[in-house]
């Protein structure tokens, strides 16, 4: 059966470059890079040479980039840990509301410590509006953390535009002797796939992760602008500068610096490849099924992310049959979240819960290619008639041409409450 | 796919018995959209002759529609199967533990899916009571 694997929004493949530069750490060089002796000085080496890489990678220096374990502990580390470091200047932070949740249940920690925190609306596309941003701004802002891109709709955010009113507002600040506003974005869909550089985005803090671009799991980064103070949030060790304990996993982070060396030399050609085929799916596919609808931004989009959403019927048993049929995708239903509940991005772009149900997300990589897009737009339209024939919703539409809602207010709803 | 047993599988992927009733005795609607399961469940009633009350009557008939997961599917299909045949009184006794134990057990999550599709054949059954006070 042919497999085709869309859903590298979850993890990419490691490339087989990177699987081989980490291979001689798994063994060979077991070194910790702490140690005074020749075989922890490899390890050192190899640690260091990867933060080169990284930081070459968004156009940072090599004493801006902290390695983490994953972009989570890095949105953590970003959110919290500059909070706690200008707590005394300032006690709000503002977020958009779609961020990744280790955004927002950094944000919402902080909230329970006695942060007032501003979540941030978008537009139907998933936009935040720089002007908004503007508006929320209190004195007592210290930070405000907006994603590059939505890994879910694909939407890229304005992050320069941002950043550029924020510099207004921090030439403000300083010419009062004012704490300036911290800028941070989580670029764990961006970076390693389209052009990411902190000093043209203007951000002081950025999340990267290189299991998005073909690296390992286990290793990501977050960069820090020289001169922000940030409080670790794993204390006990002087590794990273002492604002991140703890052993470092060398052979993730090689992995993760040499997708990274590779993302930067051969972007331009992965992102048309991948552009192309998205858009291919983009158009095609609605040509093949009737009813079915974009979520996200058509253009300012990532070029790796479809995110469409099939009426009257519901995703997890799209995955199921694509499953079936070696097609690996995921969505954004409620029934496909372990936590039953929808996704906080379709509601935050008030898409309609029941089309939000229909939500099926196509991630690609470098790997896939024209016959896998031709395997999915020859295998989903009779899925999708297939899950139509059981549905309700489907039938009451042809019976009478009307789009059924049920209200709520049944028993069953309050199942659903956590 | 291991999130589901075969059974699960064979059921959401083949269901038994769905559609509508045109002319049907009782029909239950439970659930909506935005918790993302919604099941219609049709029945067609046979009187039993040697019954004593319209509990003994037999459902010739059940057919449903469905919105959801795999499991909600399946689930309703299960009910289906369950009920079919069976007097009125049998089928209210199906329960949202028999049906799940029949398919071979749900993920813990998945589980409220089994609540539906009882509740939904059970709301059909209650609508064609119903309508039979009013009519006798």
């Amino acid at each position: 059966m042919r497999e085709v694997y869309l859903d590298n929004q979850s993890t990419t493949q490691i490339e087989e470059r990177v699987y081989q530069e980490m291979l001689p750490y798994l063994q060979e060089n077991y070194g910790n890079a702490q140690s005074m002796h020749s075989i922890g000085a490899k390890a050192k080496d190899a640690l260091e040479k990867a933060r080169g890489q990284v930081a070459e990678l968004i156009g940072a220096k090599e004493n801006e980039i902290y390695f983490t374990s994953c972009g989570s502990e890095a949105n953590n580390l970003a959110v919290k840990g500059v909070a706690e470091a200008y707590k005394e200047k300032g006690k709000h932070i503002i977020v958009s509301g779609i961020e990744h949740f280790s955004v927002l249940y950094s944000a919402r920690r902080l909230g329970q410590e006695g942060f007032a925190i501003t979540y941030l609306p978008v537009d139907k596309y998933g936009l935040v509006s720089p002007e908004e941003v503007k508006n929320s701004i209190r004195d007592e802002t210290i930070l405000v953390s907006i994603q590059q891109a939505n890994p879910e709709i694909g939407t890229i955010q304005p992050i320069e535009e941002i950043a550029h009113l924020l510099q207004k507002i921090n030439a403000e600040r300083r010419a009062k002797s004012q704490e300036p506003i911290y800028f941070h974005t989580d670029a764990v869909c961006t970076a390693g796939i389209i052009p990411v550089e902190v000093n043209k985005l203007g951000v002081d803090l950025l999340t990267l992760a290189g299991s998005q671009f073909y690296g390992p799991k286990g290793a990501a980064a977050l960069y820090i602008k020289k001169g922000v103070r940030i409080i670790p949030q794993i204390d006990g060790g002087i590794q990273e500068g002492g604002r991140r304990a703890g052993t470092e996993n060398i052979p993730a982070i090689v992995g993760f610096g040499k997708a990274a060396e590779i993302a930067q030399n051969e972007m331009g050609e992965n992102y048309q490849k991948m552009f192309h085929l998205r858009d291919r799916l983009i158009s095609e596919l609605p040509k093949k099924i009737e009813y079915l609808y974009l979520n996200g931004h058509p253009e300012k989009r990532l070029p790796n992310n479809i995110n469409f959403s099939v009426e009257f019927i519901e995703g997890e048993g799209m995955l199921l049959f694509l499953d079936e049929k070696g097609i690996y995708v995921s969505s954004g239903s409620a029934c496909t979240s372990r936590a039953l509940k929808m996704s906080h991005v379709l509601s935050a772009i008030e898409l309609d819960p029941a089309i939000a149900q229909g939500s099926v997300l196509f991630t690609l990589s470098k790997y896939n290619t024209d016959e896998d897009i031709d395997y999915v737009l020859q295998e989903f339209p009779a899925i999708v008639e297939r899950l139509r024939a059981v549905s309700p919703l489907y039938n009451y539409f042809k019976k009478t041409g009307k789009r059924k809602v049920a209200g709520p207010g049944t028993d069953y709803e309050h199942e659903h409450e956590e | 796919m291991p999130f589901y047993s075969e059974k699960v599988l064979d059921h959401f992927k083949n269901p038994r018995n769905v559609g509508e009733i045109k002319d049907a005795d009782g029909v239950g609607e439970v659930g909506n959209p935005v918790c993302g399961d919604m099941m219609t469940f049709y029945i067609k009633v046979k009187e039993n002759p040697s019954g004593e009350s319209l509990k003994d009557n037999l459902l010739e008939e059940v057919k449903f529609q469905t919105f959801g997961c795999g499991a909600a599917i399946a689930v309703s299909s299960m009910v289906s199967e369950m009920a079919k045949g069976k007097t009125i009184e049998e089928a209210l006794k199906i329960t949202n533990a028999s049906v799940a134990g029949e398919l071979g057990g749900l993920p813990a999550n998945k589980m409220h899916c089994s609540n539906l599709g009882a509740d939904a054949l059970h709301k059909a059954i209650e609508d064609y009571l119903n309508k039979q006070k009013v009519t006798k």
